[in-house]
């Protein structure tokens, strides 16, 4: 049965007759990668555009309707050299997109008004020293007014409306000290403006702006590249369902293109990419990454089949369910629901300063009036004094102080191949003393390989793997990954249940059973040793062995647990594995404490606890059965090969086959947590200095220009020290 | 200084014409690949932008 490859869910039909659509492309890293995709695609007839975008490694292709099948792209791509797949704009990457260039339209104003009335101020300000007449200083403050007024009004929205949400449910922000003091310092102008009086701070006002929104148009661009990336790995992903077109005609199509009540055939060595009901076949399922159960458990008509599990041994029909109707599913989301609401909601570090700093200025700025009205001052002059120690508080550097680290923290993360889901994961990430980890799939790899590989003869390994390259069994595909065989043999007979035979230069060669291969005295050894291996026997004229196949642990686990004990960090195991498999990664990483057979509630529940007990757990799983306590902890992390729920749920995401980019993750967070202290420090100091000039009256435009870029330059450039990382987690 | 009636309007003329063109930019899509128009000046030869006018990168991309 050949299936035909049905993309059609992701062409989209433009008014002018075209054909659009976005492929994510794997490994294109370079010019040369781009002219050669570029004229590669574009040498197709009836292509009228093809055009790689370095940035998010996407490529968009339009063609002229109906002459040619989204397919030949791929297969195009394929032979190039690229992995592509079409891919789908979530909607939260349209509304960052959107956002970002919405900042960078404001930035765009809000600098453009900055310049003109900068160059407007400096006549002022060298006048007001030597022969200006008051007459030509209006009409330059006139000037300013013209072009501050509507410039700040667009470019301040960004600003005013969370500092408006953020009123409206009775709490502060950042954003409302600087709403404050850009409104005050634009009135107070105008007000001064219309008394011909010799300082404005039209200025001021609009650099504050801008260097604010700079901060903002990065840390926006930063996030949207990374869900750019995330993006394009679930492309990539490349996952596809077997769907029934008709009694027996099958057809590939994407997941996103099934719907419920559809039939799909699940073939054996196949992950599901769909929920549902078996409606014909037998097979074994393993279902290690929905509950973390190792050992597969058997499948017939009218079990459920999950999304993200691996059919095993026989072909399965399976009707697709809309929600979760599965017991499982039901109870994980209720569970997930609770834990997301139950979350209290963590207030971040910008706001708790914020919380501090705005009643402490607002009242310097009210008592500076009332001191100035008593020592006789006009009130005239002393709310105009007052203003003054509004603007020259300068939210600037405070507001900058933290975005500033967490876009360079972000990209560093980025670099070691973590990506960031939500905006404040470093700072919860930097507070953390426990790590829970979920076993399968997450200290282990998800995919099975070869433990005794060194006790074969590398022939024979590479025979074996080339043999394993006709099954589809998960055991033996595992066989033909770790030799590294690329040359599938010829001639193969599969016979079912038993497993694979041909012949090699007149000797018959078998993979399968050990029985299949007369191999069992052999295994039984194996299995002696380790009970927890699935083993798959290989015979080659006399020559017999038999490979032990199981979960390993990743490479760097025992150095990664090591390393957090060092600095401090307690490590505990919530498996939903049976104990002896849970005991044995648990005494080799030596970690303690562990649970095994934990059920999601249990998971739940055990994080709860450890949080009364007052503990910041960070939980790391890949699991389904993870995801409520994902949502749970303070702080949560999975790797990239986790389910879509899991992904979707955790804080962070980290890629690759190591452990090492949680300690690196960890490592990065407590370095941006110290240097974003720092810069508030940096902040609060300026301002000790800056004050009293202001209170004291002697804050001129022109201080409070020099100030607020000073002060902004000396946050960014501390930030950027987050750059070179932390070189061991202390 | 009634020079300054010519430079003063001349002067904010230029900046929003900076301003207009920068709008213009960035409407046109010329800031959603930045890394790879920074290669495309230096490449040899200009890949397959025959059949991709100025402006064909607009927003017509963009809406679904």
């Amino acid at each position: 049965m050949q299936a035909t490859r049905d993309f059609s869910h992701y062409v989209r039909h433009l008014d002018s007759g075209l054909s659009h659509i976005d492929l994510a492309v794997e490994g294109v890293s370079c010019a040369g990668c781009m002219s050669k995709i570029e004229r590669g695609l574009a040498a197709l007839p009836d292509v009228t555009l093809a055009r790689v975008n370095l940035t998010d490694r996407r490529v968009a292709l339009e063609w002229k309707e109906g002459t040619l099948d989204p397919s030949r792209f791929i297969d195009r791509l394929a032979e190039l050299g690229y992995k592509a797949y079409p891919f789908e704009p979530v909607r939260a990457e349209a509304v960052e997109t959107e956002q970002a260039s919405f900042l960078l339209r404001c930035l765009g104003v809000a600098a453009f008004a900055a310049m003109n009335i900068m160059m407007l101020s400096i006549p002022v300000w060298s006048g007001n020293v030597s022969d200006m007449i008051p007459e030509q200083r209006d009409f330059f403050h006139w000037l300013s007014a013209l072009i501050a007024l509507p410039a700040a009004a667009y470019s301040g929205q960004p600003f005013f409306r969370s500092a408006w949400r953020a009123l409206k449910a009775r709490h502060t922000n950042m954003d409302v000290p600087i709403s404050i003091g850009i409104v005050m310092a634009l009135g107070m102008s105008v007000a001064e403006t219309i008394n011909h009086a010799e300082h404005a701070y039209f200025d001021a006002a609009l650099m504050l702006l801008a260097f604010l929104l700079a901060g903002r148009y990065l840390d926006q661009s930063m996030r949207r590249k990374t869900r750019a990336v995330a993006g394009n790995l679930a492309a990539l992903k490349a996952e596809t369902a077997t769907k029934f077109v008709g009694a027996d005609e099958i057809s590939v199509v994407p997941v996103a293109a099934v719907e419920a009540g559809d039939i799909v055939l699940l073939r054996p060595g196949e992950r599901s990419a769909v929920d549902g009901v078996v409606i014909e076949g037998q097979s074994k399922i393993d279902q290690s990454l929905i509950t973390g159960e190792t050992l597969p458990v058997k499948a017939g008509p009218g079990t459920s089949v999950y999304a993200g599990t691996l059919n095993q041994s026989g072909a399965l029909r399976v009707r697709v369910s809309a929600a979760a109707e599965g017991t499982l599913l039901a109870e994980i989301g209720r569970l997930l629901d609770n834990a997301v609401q139950a979350r209290s909601r963590y207030v971040q570090l910008a706001d708790r300063a914020s919380r501090l700093y705005a009643p402490v200025v607002h009242a310097a700025a009210l008592l500076t009036m009332l001191g100035w009205a008593m020592a006789g001052a006009t009130w005239h002059d002393a709310i105009i004094t007052a203003i003054a120690v509004l603007i020259i508080t300068c939210p600037c550097a405070l507001g900058l102080a933290i975005p500033a680290v967490q876009t360079v923290v972000a990209g560093a993360m980025f670099r070691t191949g973590v990506l960031l889901n939500s905006g404040d994961a470093i700072e919860r990430l930097a507070d953390i003393d426990r790590v829970v980890f979920d076993k399968t799939g997450t200290l282990t790899l998800p995919e099975l390989d070869v433990t005794n590989a060194a006790d074969v003869p590398a022939e024979t390994f590479e025979l074996a793997g080339r043999l394993a390259l006709a099954s589809h069994h998960p055991v033996a595909a595992a066989v033909a990954r770790a030799s590294g065989a690329r040359v599938p043999l010829t001639g193969i007979e599969e016979i079912a249940g038993k497993g694979v035979r041909g012949i090699v230069d007149g000797i018959d060669v078998r993979l399968g059973r050990p029985s299949f291969c007369d191999a069992e005295d052999i295994a039984q050894k194996i299995l002696g040793g380790d009970p927890e291996a699935s083993v798959v026997a290989f015979r080659h004229g006399e020559t017999r062995h038999v490979f032990a196949v199981r979960q390993r642990l990743r490479a760097d686990a025992a150095g990664a647990i090591t390393t957090l004990r060092k600095a401090g960090i307690e490590v505990e195991i919530l498996s939903g594995d049976r104990e002896e498999a849970v005991r044995h990664a648990a005494e080799t990483l030596g970690i303690h404490e562990w649970r095994a057979g934990v059920t999601p509630a249990d998971k739940i529940a055990r994080v709860e606890d450890l949080k009364r007990q007052g503990s910041k757990v960070l939980m790391v799983g890949d699991g389904m059965n993870d995801a409520p306590a994902l949502a749970a902890a303070h702080v949560s992390m999975s790797p990239v090969s986790a389910t879509h729920l899991s992904q979707a749920t955790a804080d962070l995401v980290f890629l690759g086959e190591r452990l090492a980019p949680v300690i690196k993750a960890i490592g990065f967070a407590r370095k941006a947590l110290r240097l974003m202290r720092q810069n508030l420090w940096l902040a609060a100091g300026y301002n000790l200095f800056a004050v009293p000039i202001a209170i004291a009256g002697l804050a001129t435009p022109l201080v409070a220009a020099a100030a607020m870029s000073g002060s902004s330059l000396l946050v960014i450039l501390n930030a950027l020290r987050a750059h070179r990382g932390a070189r061991e987690l202390c | 200084m009634e020079v300054l009636v010519f430079l003063v309007p001349l002067a904010l003329t230029l900046g929003a014409l900076g301003l207009a063109g920068f709008l213009w930019s960035l409407k046109n899509g010329q800031y959603d690949d930045l890394e790879g128009a920074g290669w495309r000046a230096i490449a040899d030869d200009e890949p397959f932008a025959q059949n991709s006018p100025p402006g064909r990168l607009g927003p017509d991309i963009r809406t679904p």
